[in-house]
């Protein structure tokens, strides 16, 4: 039960528990001294009681003025014997055969009668009080009993008159202790007025952490790591700790699933790429076939017939065609070219600028090269150009399309942004497949191009976008590097 | 001579000065003025020079009468004690002063002695020494001068049915001179056949009527005998004690306990203070201090009224001598 509370919760049940075992112990350890204190004083002030009453009943007892006895012992206590007061001090005379010569209690120990027949402990006391020979009183505590005795032996002139017994109720203590009870139950309710706020307010604040902590890992099997918006505590403590041990675990996870997506979708591209270079050979050889002989039957056939004519056209341009697809599909980024100069880079500009300017787009042209870069020429323009005629046409009407271009530590860098749609994340998987559904005009094969000369060219190329803002990079290496 | 409007409040301050027998008469005209600033205080003063200066004085004036009371009457009431004997100083335009003893054989001894003039004694030892003594009067209870010992048992007591039914329990009786309180119960006991030896556990004298009242109600005898009227005027004042005793036995009538003079007592002496005493009731304020005794007044007697008692005693004491070898 308590197994399961909240630390909101159990911070202060467990301070209460710990104030009132505190208030506890104070309590009982405040009886005892109570009771050793009370007994202390009642056995000093029944020492000087037993010595005056002795003295006082000898020439009682002498003169065997029973009554004169009963008054003096009556005097002592004198509400002692009321039927109304049952537990009162017991003044008991003993005479020398142990029989009470007078009570103050007369209806419980009647004159001559033995004591030991109100009860076990009245038996041992008489035994006790017989024995006691000095001149002093003696205290006789009996286990279990219901009074604690004082004795003390009735002496005139070293003749033994009795004994004189003094019993004072061990119920007497009780409302002594009853009232220590209820001061310590008011203080302890009172600590706990205050103390119980207080606890209240501190497990608080010392919960909340944890609660935020673990509600925030709670959620991470349902939510993906970089969507989690977790309000940490910040601190050096134990708990401050976890928590930027979670979060770095989390930036972790984060950048693990990251990589994972990336391998995956590498692996994806890889084996397209892969597959659509053996389907384009196993294409190409026949299609190379097909072609030459559409050629050698126009050469040399006999091609009068014009529906012949037409059809050997047709089959030949739908040859072309599906030549020139799967020319685009099997990119080869390694052909034969030159170096790329800066100039390369400034004619990609001339040839880019009518199309934007059909859509008003402008363009911001950074060019940073300045001498010619280890790389071939043609695909690298090929993929600026696809870059840039994507930007130009994703950007509305008078958009901004900036363009980048820039070398470092054996990197070519190129940069297109441009302040158009933005593609959705879910999309963004997709992107670089070739017939990408994500281009809606073309037939989708100008970023897989991208793609393929950039991995043929050992370099990488990244997409990010957001709101107002899609950017490509693609990033080259050359000269030792590549 | 002094009127007395006192309260009881002040009276205790003069009370021990009382008994030394000299000044008490000179304190109240001097105290009495200065009533309203300091009274007990005042007095006690006044007593104390008095005591000093005027001492020789009073012995060669006047010569005190001395009355011995014994617990006859309920004692332990100081207040009235005072006020009583400033209204016989007051008739008898003499210093009167009170002897009490804690037993009778003391207030008897005394008047033997010569050392008392007046007593208030118990039928029982006037009966014994009625030839040292005159009989003055007698106090009149319930119309007339007769009185019954009670045998009681405490409430809690619900079996006694009568005194043989005690035997071989606590007893207390008042007092060993006392006919109420003694005599009376010894006497049933031999005319029941069970013998005054050993027939009680135990016995003792408590010295008193009331504490013979009080021994029972608390348990310490299983019975007691205890003077009628005592224990009627306790019921009166004091039930809350009397309710925790019950009466199991009401002996015959007897003559009330008698005021009597020493022989030896002039006879003025004797005349005056039984004027008195009679006339006690004839004024508002012995009437008051009557009904402060549960009494309606004095009147002469015979000696044939304690005739009763002498029958018992001799009874009494020829049973002791049968019972001795």
């Amino acid at each position: 039960m308590l197994h399961n509370l909240s630390f909101r919760y159990k911070v202060p049940i467990r301070s209460s528990i710990l104030i009132l075992v505190t208030a506890l112990l104070v309590t009982v350890s405040l009886m005892y001294r109570a009771y050793d204190d009370m007994r202390r004083d009642l056995l000093f002030n029944a020492e000087g009681m037993s010595r005056v009453l002795v003295r006082t009943l000898v020439p009682a007892i002498l003169h065997d003025d029973v009554w004169q006895a009963y008054e003096v012992i009556h005097s002592a206590y004198p509400m002692a014997g009321n039927a109304a007061s049952v537990q009162s001090e017991l003044i008991l005379v003993l005479d020398n055969a142990g029989n009470t010569y007078i009570a103050n209690q007369p209806t419980r120990f009647p004159m001559l009668s033995d004591p030991a027949v109100g009860g076990a402990e009245f038996a041992l006391l008489k035994r006790a009080a017989l024995q006691h020979q000095e001149e002093i009183p003696a205290v006789v505590d009996l286990d279990l009993a219901e009074y604690l005795y004082l004795v003390m032996p009735i002496i005139s002139d070293r003749v033994r008159l009795g004994s004189l017994v003094l019993g004072f109720p061990r119920s007497m203590f009780l409302p002594r202790f009853l009232t220590i009870a209820k001061r310590a139950a008011w203080m302890t309710l009172l600590s706990l007025a205050v103390l119980l706020p207080i606890t209240w307010y501190w497990a608080g604040r010392m919960a909340r952490p944890m609660v935020q902590l673990a509600n925030c890992m709670e959620r991470l099997g349902e939510t993906a790591p970089e969507h989690m918006q977790c309000d940490l505590y910040e601190s050096q403590d134990e708990i401050g700790r976890l928590g930027l041990s979670f979060r770095r675990m989390l930036g972790e996870l984060q950048e693990k699933q990251g990589l994972e997506r990336q391998i995956v979708v590498a692996d994806r591209l890889g084996a397209i790429g892969r597959l659509t270079s053996s389907i384009a050979h196993e294409i190409n050889n026949p299609l190379g076939g097909m072609l030459n002989a559409i050629d050698t039957f126009k050469r040399h056939g006999n091609c009068d017939n014009q529906r012949t004519h037409r059809t050997m056209s047709l089959l030949e341009r739908g040859l072309l065609q599906i030549r020139d697809t799967v020319a685009a599909l099997l990119v080869e980024a390694k052909a034969g070219s030159h170096t790329l100069t800066p100039v390369d880079i400034e004619d990609i500009h001339t040839l880019v600028a009518p199309e934007a300017g059909k859509k008003s787009a402008r363009i911001e042209w950074h060019n940073e090269l300045e001498q010619p870069i280890d790389l071939p020429a043609t695909p690298v323009r090929q993929t600026l150009i696809n870059l840039l005629l994507n930007a130009v046409h994703a950007v509305e009407e008078g958009g901004l399309v900036r363009c980048l271009v820039w070398a470092d530590n054996y990197r070519l860098h190129l940069q297109v942004a441009n302040d158009g749609r933005h593609i959705p994340a879910d999309k963004l998987e997709h992107l670089f497949e070739p017939f990408s559904p994500v281009s809606e005009s073309g037939h989708g094969l100008g970023l897989w191009v991208c793609y393929q000369i950039a991995q043929q060219l050992g370099g990488d190329i990244h997409v990010h976008s957001e709101p107002d803002y899609t950017v490509f990079t693609v990033a080259l290496p050359y000269g030792e590097r590549a | 001579m002094v009127e007395l409007r006192r309260g009881n409040d002040s009276a205790a301050g003069v009370t021990k000065s009382a008994h030394n027998g000299v000044g008490p008469f000179f304190a109240w005209q001097y105290a009495y003025p200065l009533a309203k600033f300091g009274k007990v205080r005042m007095i006690r003063m006044v007593c104390l020079v008095l005591l000093l200066v005027g001492a020789p004085l009073w012995a060669r004036d006047e010569v005190p009468l001395r009355i011995g009371l014994t617990p006859v009457f309920l004692d332990h009431q100081t207040s009235f004690l005072e006020e009583w004997r400033a209204y016989l100083e007051g008739k008898l335009h003499r210093p009167v002063v009170f002897a009490q003893r804690s037993s009778y054989r003391g207030v008897v001894e005394l008047m033997l002695q010569g050392e008392l003039d007046f007593a208030w004694l118990c039928g029982y030892p006037y009966v014994r020494n009625r030839n040292d003594m005159t009989l003055l009067a007698a106090p009149v209870y319930q119309g007339e001068s007769l009185y019954r010992s009670y045998l009681i048992v405490p409430a809690t007591d619900i079996t006694t049915r009568s005194l043989v039914d005690l035997r071989g329990r606590i007893f207390a009786y008042s007092d060993p001179d006392s006919n109420s309180g003694y005599l009376v119960t010894q006497h049933r006991l031999l005319e029941s056949q069970a013998g005054t030896q050993g027939f009680f556990r135990r016995t003792f004298f408590t010295w008193s009527h009331r504490k013979v009242v009080e021994a029972v109600a608390a348990n310490v005898a299983d019975g007691g005998a205890v003077d009628g009227y005592v224990w009627d005027t306790l019921a009166q004042l004091h039930p809350e004690l009397t309710a925790r005793t019950r009466v199991v036995e009401r002996s015959a009538s007897f003559g009330f306990p008698p005021m009597v003079a020493r022989q030896s007592v002039s006879t003025a002496d004797m005349a005056a203070m039984r004027e008195v005493l009679l006339e006690m009731n004839g004024d508002e304020q012995g009437r008051a201090l009557l009904a402060r005794l549960n009494l309606e007044g004095f009147q002469t007697v015979e000696p044939e009224l304690y005739r009763g008692i002498e029958t018992m005693m001799a009874r009494v004491l020829d049973g002791r001598r049968a019972a001795q070898p």
